[in-house]
Formats: C-alpha cells, sequence, structure tokens
C-alpha cells in the first residue's frame, strides 16, 4: 500500500517489524525507551515490545556498543542508536577493534549482527558534535558494512537488511531528511547482504554520484542542467561499503565524466576512493578528470557558516560546468 | 523492573545541608569553619549574581524561541550549585566545564553574549581560555574530566598552587572518560575537584539508570575525599568546594563533591520533558528553589533584602538589555573564519582550500 509518509516514521517501522518478526532483536540506546529517542525514531516501541527489547542505556557509547556486543555473544540481534554523530568517538575502540573484527579473529566462529544506528550529517543548525560526517572511518575499517539510505523506501528496507545481515552494518540516517514527506509503499526487503548502488535518474552527459543527504541536491542540479542542455546520471550509492563499482563504472563509461559529491570532508574520504577506483577502471573512457563536491577539510564550522561547507546546488554545478568545458578542474571551488 | 521505579540506594555518606528549605542555618561541624569569612555583603552577591544568571538563562531561553539561537541548554534550579562552587575558587584555579555551566563561566567574567553567540552558532568558541582560566563548554559528555585530571597532573609535577575544576552532570559519571578520570587523579594524588551537578536527568533518562549507589559513594571507592551536599543550599555548595580546595591545595589529592540538585528546565530547548517525568517531581524541586532558600536566609539575619533584592533586578535588567541587543544585532561571521585555526602551524592545503573557495565566491558574487 503506498501511503504518505516520513523517514521517522519508516524507520519507525522497520524496527517495530524487525522486533516483531525476530525475538533475537534488541534495541539500545541513550533515551530510545520512554522518550522514543531524541528523534522519536523509537517512538512507541518500548510500549509496545517491554524494556527487555528497547533498552534505555547508561550514557556511554563505548558501553552501549561493547555491550551490544556481548548481547550477540549470546545470541541476540542488537540494533544500537548512537544518538548524534558526533557522539560515536567514544565508541570507536569497540567498533573498530572489536565489532569489526570479531568475525576474522574467531575464524568465522562468531557472528556479529550488530547495526549501529547513526543520525548524521549536517544542516539543521545545530551545536559542535552534531553534524558531523564520520562515514569514511567505517568504509576503511574492514568488516564493516556501510549503509546510508536516502529516500524513505530505501530506509525501511535497508534497515531491515542491516538487521538480517550477519555482519555488523553502520547505518547511516540523514537527520536533516527525517521529515521529509513523501508517498512511499514499505515493505520490500532486498535479499541481498547489502544494496546495490541506484540509477535515480539516467543521463548520458556526467555521472554524479551521491548518498544520503545529498541526493535531493543531485536531482536538482539535474533539472538545472537539463535548462542547459546537460543530461545528468544521478547515482545514489545507498552502500558506502561495499561499494557498486560496477554500477558506477557502467555509468562512466557512456558519460566520461565523474562528479562525487558528499557532506565529510575531501581528503581520504569516499570521493577519493571512488575516483581512484573509476580511474583505474574507466581510464580510457574518462574525457575529464574525475571531480570532488565535499565539504572542506576543517571541523565542521559554526552552524551560520554551514551553508558554505555543505555542497550545495551551486558547487555542484560548477563541477558539472567544469567537467563539461574541459576547464582546469578549479579543485577549491569544486570541493 | 521497570527503569520509572529505580530507587538510588542510601548511601554512605550524609547529604550537608547548611540551610534548610526554610532558610534556617543548620550547624555542620565539619563544614561551618569554611564560611567563617563570608560576611553579609558576600552573601548579597549571591543573590545578585543568582537572579542575574537565572534572567540570563531566562533571556537566553526566549532569544531560542524567537530563532536568535540555535539551541539552549538552560541552567534553571542549578543557579546555587554554579554560584556557589565557582565563588569559592580562585581565579587561577583551571575550570573543565560542561556544556551547562553558564553561571561558572559568567561569574568568572565572560560576557553573557559572548556565551550565547556560540550557541546562537556564530563563533566555535566564545572566551579565551587563558584568559579566563575556563575552558572552552565541553558537549561530548564527561570527556573534559580527563583534561582537568591532566592539569591538574600538571600543577602536581609543577608545583602549583592551583586546583583543576571538573564540572559534569550525573549522566557523564557512566563514561570511561569521567572513571578514567577519576583513577589518573587519585593515581598521582592530583590537586584535582570532580564537582558533580546531580541534577536527576540525564535527558530522558533518572539518576537511577546511571548509578544505583548515591554517586557520591562512587567516587569514594576512587580513592576521592568526598561530599554530598544539597545543592541548591549556596552555603553548603560554597562550603564544601571551599574545603575540596583546601584540601587540594594542601597536598592531599583529589576530591568530588556531589550537588544534589534539580534540572528544572528542559535538557534543551529541543527537548520535552512532558513525555518523561511527573509534573508532580518539579512541583517538589519548586519548594526547594536555591534563591528562595537564600532570600529566606538574609531575612533570618535581619537584612534589608528588598535592597539587595532590587539592586539585583537591576543587575539583571542591565544585563538583559545588553545581552538581547548584542544578540540580535550579532552579524555573521565571513566565509574566512571557516578556514581559519585549523591548524596552528602553517598548513599549506588548508590555505588553498580557503584561497579557491574565497576566489570562487568571489567570482560567483561578482556574477560571473
Amino acid at each position: 500500500m503506498i501511503m504518505a509518509t516520513t523517514m521517522l516514521k519508516a524507520l519507525n517501522k522497520s524496527l517495530h517489524d524487525a522486533l516483531n518478526d525476530d525475538e533475537k532483536v534488541i534495541l539500545l540506546g541513550e533515551d530510545i525507551g520512554t522518550l522514543g529517542g531524541v528523534f522519536r525514531v523509537t517512538d512507541g516501541l518500548k510500549a509496545e515490545f517491554g524494556e527487555h527489547r528497547v533498552v534505555d542505556t547508561p550514557l556511554a557509547e563505548s558501553g552501549i556498543v561493547g555491550t551490544a556486543i556481548g548481547l550477540a555473544y549470546r545470541g541476540y540481534r542488537p540494533v544500537v542508536e548512537i544518538q548524534f554523530d558526533g557522539f560515536t568517538y567514544p565508541a570507536f575502540d569497540q567498533l573498530v577493534s572489536q565489532l569489526a573484527k570479531l568475525h576474522y579473529r574467531s575464524r568465522g566462529r562468531v557472528k556479529m549482527p550488530v547495526t549501529v544506528r547513526i543520525p548524521y550529517g549536517g544542516g539543521i543548525g545545530s551545536p559542535e558534535h552534531h553534524s558531523e560526517s564520520p562515514e569514511a572511518y567505517f568504509a576503511h575499517t574492514a568488516g564493516l558494512r556501510v549503509f546510508a539510505p536516502s529516500s524513505v523506501e530505501d530506509a525501511y528496507a535497508m534497515l531491515r537488511q542491516a538487521i538480517t545481515c550477519d555482519d555488523p552494518v553502520i547505518f547511516f540516517e540523514p537527520k536533516r531528511r527525517y521529515h521529509e514527506k513523501t508517498d512511499a509503499q514499505l515493505g520490500e526487503v532486498h535479499p541481498d547482504a547489502s544494496p546495490k548502488a541506484k540509477v535515480l535518474r539516467e543521463g548520458k552527459d556526467v555521472t554524479v554520484v551521491g548518498y544520503g543527504p545529498t541526493t535531493n541536491t543531485l536531482s536538482e542540479a539535474a533539472l538545472a542542467a537539463e535548462d542547459e542542455g546537460i543530461s545528468l546520471e544521478v547515482i545514489d550509492l545507498r552502500s558506502l561499503d561495499p561499494l557498486d563499482m560496477d554500477t558506477i563504472a557502467q555509468s562512466v563509461q557512456h558519460t566520461g565524466k565523474l562528479v562525487v559529491v558528499h557532506e565529510a570532508s575531501r581528503t581520504a574520504g569516499l570521493g577519493a576512493e571512488i575516483c581512484a577506483e573509476i580511474t583505474e577502471r574507466c581510464f580510457d573512457y574518462l574525457e575529464h578528470a574525475p571531480l570532488r563536491v565535499t565539504g572542506f577539510d576543517i571541523p565542521y564550522p559554526p552552524s551560520r557558516l554551514e551553508s558554505h561547507h555543505l555542497p550545495d546546488l551551486d558547487r555542484v554545478m560548477h563541477a558539472v560546468d567544469t567537467v563539461m568545458n574541459h576547464h582546469e578542474a578549479t579543485e577549491g571551488a569544486a570541493q | 523492573m521497570s527503569t520509572q521505579h529505580m530507587d538510588v540506594a542510601a548511601g554512605c555518606l550524609p547529604t550537608h545541608q547548611l540551610l534548610n528549605v526554610d532558610g534556617k542555618r543548620i550547624p555542620d561541624e565539619e563544614l561551618d569553619h569554611h564560611l567563617k569569612e563570608l560576611k553579609e555583603a558576600d552573601l548579597a552577591d549571591f543573590l545578585r549574581d543568582m537572579i542575574v544568571l537565572r534572567r540570563m538563562d531566562n533571556e537566553a531561553t526566549a532569544l531560542q524561541r524567537q530563532g536568535q539561537l540555535g539551541l539552549w541548554a538552560p541552567l534553571l534550579g542549578q543557579e546555587a550549585a554554579q554560584i556557589g562552587s565557582v565563588r569559592a575558587t580562585e581565579n587561577d584555579d583551571f575550570i573543565f566545564p560542561s556544556y551547562r555551566e553558564h553561571g561558572v563561566a559568567w561569574a568568572r567574567g565572560v560576557q553573557a553574549e559572548d556565551l550565547l553567540s556560540v550557541w546562537r552558532g556564530a563563533q566555535a568558541s566564545g572566551w579565551d581560555p587563558n584568559e579566563v582560566n575556563i575552558a572552552c563548554q565541553q558537549i561530548v559528555i564527561g570527556s573534559q574530566a580527563l583534561h582537568a585530571a591532566g592539569y591538574g597532573m600538571g600543577i602536581k609535577f609543577d608545583g602549583g598552587k592551583q586546583v583543576s575544576v571538573a564540572y559534569f552532570g550525573d549522566g557523564a559519571t557512566s563514561q570511561g572518560d569521567v572513571n578514567e578520570a577519576m583513577i589518573f587523579a587519585a593515581s598521582y594524588q592530583a590537586p584535582v575537584l570532580f564537582f558533580c551537578q546531580n541534577n536527576q536527568w540525564a535527558i530522558s533518562e533518572p539518576v537511577a539508570l546511571q548509578s544505583r549507589t548515591q554517586i557520591a559513594d562512587r567516587a569514594h571507592g576512587f580513592g576521592l575525599k568526598t561530599w554530598r551536599v544539597d545543592g541548591n543550599d549556596i552555603l553548603a555548595v560554597y562550603a564544601a568546594t571551599k574545603a575540596a580546595l583546601a584540601h587540594a591545595r594542601h597536598g592531599l589529592g583529589p576530591t568530588f563533591i556531589e550537588a544534589v540538585t534539580y534540572r528544572m528546565g528542559s535538557h534543551t530547548t529541543a527537548d520535552d520533558p512532558t513525555r518523561y517525568r511527573k509534573a508532580e517531581q518539579l512541583e517538589e524541586w519548586k519548594a526547594k528553589d536555591p534563591i528562595d532558600r537564600l532570600v529566606k536566609y538574609l531575612h533570618e539575619l535581619g537584612a534589608d533584602v528588598q535592597s539587595y533584592q532590587q539592586r539585583a533586578e537591576n543587575a539583571a535588567d542591565d544585563m538583559a538589555a545588553k545581552l538581547r541587543a548584542a544578540i540580535t544585532s550579532m552579524e555573521d561571521p565571513q566565509a574566512e573564519e571557516l578556514f581559519t585555526n585549523v591548524y596552528a602551524e602553517e598548513h599549506e592545503p588548508t590555505q588553498r582550500s580557503a584561497k579557491q573557495y574565497l576566489d570562487y565566491l568571489a567570482d560567483f558574487e561578482g556574477g560571473e
């Protein structure tokens, strides 16, 4: 059934259905029970499933992820909420040295089907530590899968997919899109371990790649480019690890031009990885150096400056114009 | 067992109260001598501080509602815990606050508009830590406790006479950093005061979810000399802080104060406490209001309370008018600020990024 809904409600329903379908699914996090989470993603779930399925935890992120690992040893399928992106780091050791490596360390005998939900990204006028995009750290870490839905339907389906996956999944939720209203049909879940990239719009001149918070900017860019007679192929990555390079390479083989967009900083980011991989795979097809449009290499700025930092339509179009017009890559503007 | 009905076990340590809720002075053998230098004028200053601070807090909440601030974390109800403790410190004692210690910073001379500019999103911090001996407000829960421990180790190693003070809340006591900080401070017998404002709530979570014993009892277990005080009693807070600082200055090592108070407002302006706590609890704590209590005590002393209150209200009016004018006319920072202070030393890629982006902006604004 198609219904008007939001990403918040889709995530809530996804957690609800996962709790319903598998009694080993357990939710852990700060303020997720009685309050329903600071964003209300878990609203009503404690009342329905009880406090041993929806657990308000002490205020300690390392503790939350560490105990989720213990619960997974015990056969549970924990879904952890980190309240804001910037509060992920106190749990970094448990995520990177423990969660990511236990399957390898145990030679495959221990599975860690833990999902770590992280509302991330900027654009909501928040104070420090509430607007970060830490996805590259986790894509860089072998043993973790990293998902980043951009749409309501994907938020539902990919969260179900993350929870059923026997590997740990870091699940990045684009918080500034939580309240976007859209008509969606929720319920379909892909059987694959990770989602594939999705071509949101077909085009022939430039391949534009993004994910999560930026895909609507890319769609706007496609419309703006159309007015200039330029046809953009827009790709939503959906999974940041594994990266679906085949879909991007296929696209670049017919456009010959690539622009990658993300809010996270530029240096050693996902854009760098994608541009390098595409250069290796599609060198003979490229008509221009791949470009990145990203957040700057700076700490996330005070909110009154964040509109500069976040890739916007103008910066994306500037990069598109650059690759179309074969200008020298004006890196600073594109970045 | 439901988290809603969890209790904190009765503790081993007494809760010092020097002023009861009716403003009557209760003798305290251990702490009374720390009050002997306090004059009526000092009490009047405490009253002024708390009244001005409460007004600043109310103004900030109002400014947030009007879109002038991005967010605000109210301190309503915690005025005595903050003013009583900071007024007991010397100006060269170095303080590591959390994001709610507005009163601590303000009492050290930070202007209200500089404090609020950060919550407006206009700048990353509002003061020079080395000028007022207060670190930037910390948002990551509990991280600053380790910084305080390290600063205290430095004082110990170089033979200073100052004390390092960490402010944090009940929720923070669950964090590894806070526990590690107590271990480091105890291990080196560093002059550190851990000042915990137990305001009963970590957003929606009651203190019993963080600690099944009184928080002060835990500190005792780390080997810290510890006091538990009524955090809405400014005399108890002041006296215990004086005692803790004297302990540290005598080379006797780290201390811990649990100031039992209550977060009368929301966690932040983005929070709705009616979803998780009962109105009766709020009413119960209203009766323990720290400002009312000091007013009652001043009456007990036969002071001209009305003139003190009038003076405080005048100061609050002046502060509020100046604050509002400063905030509502505060201009947004320039784009250059994005790339400023990322590194202390030359860093070519940052400088290149800055130049390229600023050139792009100039072209763009020039209508390219």
